[in-house]
């Protein structure tokens, strides 16, 4: 995202915490918001898809909160409350679609909406869906089940390059483009990572009875979230919305506080991050590099750009949340200056490791343990780890060099976790002078970042032979 | 001392007069940066030499993210980023200075290629035990005030010899003020053009002196980017030796030829010596002083192709191509110029994308050439 669009969403922030009335706020939000995801989609080579793609997190957004919720056929104020929002979002599509028609001012999308009548007929095969677990009540939980499975389904193709070709290549056919021209990069949908898991979070919690009731509004609030959509954090429902039903009596310390937080952010970003991505460890670079030394350089030069880049927009993220008096959860918290692998997990990408902690890790634990047969500890860490790891590894893309780096995280946290096991009951820093728990401590921080730092060539690169040839070229043999 | 800790989120702040004092003073800080307007002096703090080797040519870079190097216009910056720089000229050296385009620079060829890494890998040495070494100060753009104004801070490196490769394309009157660099070192050019009475261009329209406004911090957050940029990849310089991206296919100098027999504006028949800046190269030599100066015609390609007839190549008609040799063997005769013309010197199979862009193999030939010329010259001054 450039640094004059995310200007324009923190100024839009601002406006909707400080000018906006109370009564207004949700309904600018989810204006703001659903302008965002036609305004930020990327242009695609696939006629028409940049705008449905957008519509389709829409619209899977108003299916879960169908799904997952109960509209009170009895309660007249929520149910106009439900048709107020649906209206008011359906409003905005279609207000979007028909740009088309404005000619210079065109267009809010990246290209030309499609027709209004295309329009039209989607939203209407939409509707027909939203009407199911309205008029059939008893098949929701079925409904949510198939919502999961699409959505990981979708989640599996755009995280694929091969299954992303064939579905460029199918959608080619469909709309009359030549398919021999498909590529995995015709098929991009923003913000799409971060709200299916959103929207996941919310259908696990429904079928576990964990799901509090939520209006529409809030609930589109919740996934649309324009602060959070391009880089999360991935907030939870219940936390969200209960800042948003509890708007901050002290606006003025928020607006300081977001506004420190975005001074900071964008000079993470735009600056320290632009500048180190100029020298980071790239595919290109990689064969060019040398000489050991640099290549390390570089390496970490890539460690810091990764960090600062995220970080970065999470800062903004937070701040212009807060802004708007909602406060988003803290996705970083000094990952590089941790001791151990366990440690940097609890402080990277922290709410993306506390999803699948909560949705993968425990579960899967659990079961392990329930076993009738008894499995080991040593084998329950080991699998649940690593399996956790490597999915978190190919949620970034289902590609072997992004499944090797969660791998090799999942070995890492696995080995901290069996080394500090064996440790405890043999050693102890109190009573030890200082100079060597300072020595401890700066070995403990030296191995871990160094180990996070080597994790990154497989994410920087395409495959596994370079990311070898970096290793090799890295310890000289 | 209260005792409180000190925050940034303390909410006993005021947001609007945070704002209004970061502004008040976000505005003076620009202020006295356009009036003392240190960009000059920013340029000369340099992690090249020191950090990072010198560069091998002035920073020039059509892609950034792939050459590691970029253009930027700050003349000092670019000094203070090559080679040149490192260190004061030791007393067993023989300082060769090479100005001129980008052919001397070397578009298309590794830094081992160029005419300068060439004569260095020759390793020469003069009988008075002096080792000659070669300074590429080329710049991939035509126009001799471009290389008079690169002198004017070559000279500040003590050089024992220039050598000035040029082609006719540097000639017009009109392509004189043309380049960027030119156009934003205005003051500098401004400066030479007065001190040599140099007529060129229009220097009162070419030339635009920066206002107040773009010698502010925001009106030069582009060159402070691109100094700070310039730095950064001296990492990337370092770890791989690598100033320019060389594409392993490119389209080839064109062998088919228009009809146009009009060169910038002139008709055949109608060149004479006003119409070339032979003033510029009087002035090169004359800001030499004692160093002397050898001037090249350098090599082109010489078309077979359709039209071959009617023009040697993209750039040039034979009429005038022919006419400025003449010219210029006659300014040479009655200036007493080092002038040598090696126009047809490497073949045409030794270009590569122009007319004036040779392979490593041409320019070896070419190198070959001016290592004689080196020499020769040297053993004069000093025989």
């Amino acid at each position: 995202m450039s640094l004059l669009s995310l200007l324009i969403l923190i100024v839009a922030s601002l406006i909707i915490g400080w000018v906006i009335p109370t009564r207004w706020r949700a309904y600018s939000i989810i204006f703001i918001s659903v302008i965002t995801i036609y305004w930020l989609q990327p242009g695609l080579p696939i006629r028409n898809l940049d705008f449905w793609l957008p519509t389709t997190s829409i619209i899977l957004t108003v299916l879960v909160w169908l799904i997952t919720q109960q509209i009170s056929h009895g309660d007249e104020k929520s149910r106009k409350l439900f048709l107020g929002v649906g209206l008011f979002t359906v409003s905005i599509i279609l207000l979007i679609s028909l740009t088309r028609y404005t000619g210079i001012a065109c267009c809010i999308t990246p290209a030309r909406p499609p027709p209004i009548t295309h329009v039209l007929f989607g939203l209407a095969v939409a509707g027909l869906l939203a009407l199911l677990p309205v008029m059939i009540p008893n098949t929701r939980r079925f409904l949510g089940i198939i919502a999961i499975c699409i959505i990981i389904g979708f989640l599996i193709i755009l995280k694929s390059p091969i299954l992303l070709t064939a579905a460029s290549a199918n959608l080619r056919n469909l709309t009359g483009q030549p398919a021999d021209l498909a590529s995995s990069q015709d098929v991009i949908w923003f913000g799409f990572s971060f709200l299916s898991f959103r929207l996941l979070h919310t259908l696990f919690d429904y079928r576990s009875g964990k799901l509090p009731a939520y209006r529409l509004d809030e609930f589109v609030i919740y996934t649309l979230f324009f602060p959070a959509l391009p880089a999360g954090p991935i907030d939870r429902s219940q936390r969200f919305i209960n800042d948003l039903r509890n708007p901050p009596t002290d606006n003025k310390k928020n607006r300081i506080e977001g506004t420190w937080r975005i001074i900071f952010g964008i000079f993470k970003k735009f600056v320290l991050a632009d500048l180190l991505a100029l020298i980071a460890l790239n595919s290109r670079n990689s064969h060019e590099v040398n000489s050991t030394l640099w290549l390390w350089l570089i390496l970490y030069a890539y460690a810091l750009m990764i960090y600062f880049d995220f970080s970065g927009y999470t800062d903004v993220a937070i701040g212009m949340g807060k802004y708007m008096g909602i406060s988003l959860p803290e996705n970083f918290n000094q990952p590089y200056l941790k001791q151990n692998l366990t440690s940097f997990w609890n402080s990277w990408h922290i709410t993306l490791a506390q999803w699948f902690r909560a949705y993968y890790f425990n579960p899967v634990t659990r079961f392990l343990r329930s076993r009738p047969y008894k499995i080991p500890v040593w084998l329950i860490i080991l699998i649940s780890q690593v399996s956790t790891m490597f999915l978190i590894g190919i949620w970034h893309g289902i590609t072997w060099n992004f499944a090797i780096w969660g791998l090799w995280h999942g070995a890492g946290l696995f080995i901290n976790n069996r080394w500090t096991d064996w440790m405890r009951p043999r050693f102890t820093s109190q009573g030890n002078p200082n100079w060597i728990n300072y020595f401890l401590h700066f070995g403990n921080w030296f191995i871990t970042f160094n180990f996070v730092a080597l994790g990154w060539v497989w994410f920087a690169l395409p495959s596994p032979e370079q990311s070898l040839e970096v290793f090799r070229k890295l310890f000289g043999f | 001392m209260t005792g409180q800790k000190f925050s940034f989120y303390n909410n006993q702040v005021d947001l609007v007069r945070v704002l209004v004092k970061t502004a008040v003073l976000f505005l003076l800080a620009n202020l006295i940066f356009a009036w003392v307007y240190p960009m000059p002096a920013l340029g000369q703090i340099s992690a090249y030499n020191h950090i990072f080797p010198g560069r091998l040519r002035l920073p020039y870079g059509d892609n950034p993210e792939k050459a590691y190097n970029l253009s930027l216009f700050n003349l000092d910056a670019m000094f203070a980023s090559h080679e040149l720089a490192r260190r004061p000229k030791e007393a067993d050296e023989f300082r060769v200075i090479f100005i001129g385009d980008s052919s001397t620079w070397g578009y298309l060829l590794e830094n081992k290629d160029t005419l300068t890494g060439k004569i260095n890998a020759a390793n020469l040495q003069l009988p008075d035990g002096r080792k000659i070494h070669s300074y590429n100060l080329g710049y991939p753009v035509m126009s001799l005030t471009k290389d008079l104004t690169l002198l004017s801070y070559a000279m500040r490196y003590q050089p024992d010899l220039i050598i000035w490769p040029f082609t006719l394309e540097s000639f017009p009157i009109d392509k004189q003020l043309f380049p960027p660099l030119l156009q934003n070192n205005s003051s500098v050019v401004q400066n030479i053009l007065d001190q040599y009475q140099l007529k060129v261009g229009n220097p009162a329209k070419e030339l635009k002196s920066p206002s107040f406004l773009d010698k502010t911090i925001i009106g030069s957050r582009r060159s402070l980017a691109d100094l700070a940029r310039l730095q950064i990849y001296g990492i990337l310089w370092s770890a791989t030796g690598i100033d320019q991206d060389i594409p392993e296919d490119y389209p080839s100098r064109q062998e088919d030829l228009e009809s146009k027999t009009i060169y910038h504006g002139l008709n055949p028949g109608q060149m004479t010596q006003k119409d070339l800046a032979l003033d510029v190269l009087a002035s090169g030599i004359k800001m030499a002083g004692e160093t002397p100066v050898i001037l090249i015609n350098e090599p082109m390609f010489i078309s077979q192709g359709k039209n071959s007839d009617i023009r040697y190549n993209f750039y040039y008609p034979r009429w005038a191509y022919d006419t400025y040799r003449h010219i210029m063997s006659e300014a040479s005769s009655e200036n007493k110029w080092a002038y040598y013309d090696y126009w047809n010197l490497v073949p045409s199979s030794e270009f590569t994308n122009s007319a004036v862009h040779m392979s490593p193999q041409g320019t070896s030939i070419f190198a070959n050439q001016i290592i004689e010329l080196i020499l020769q010259k040297a053993e004069a001054k000093h025989g």
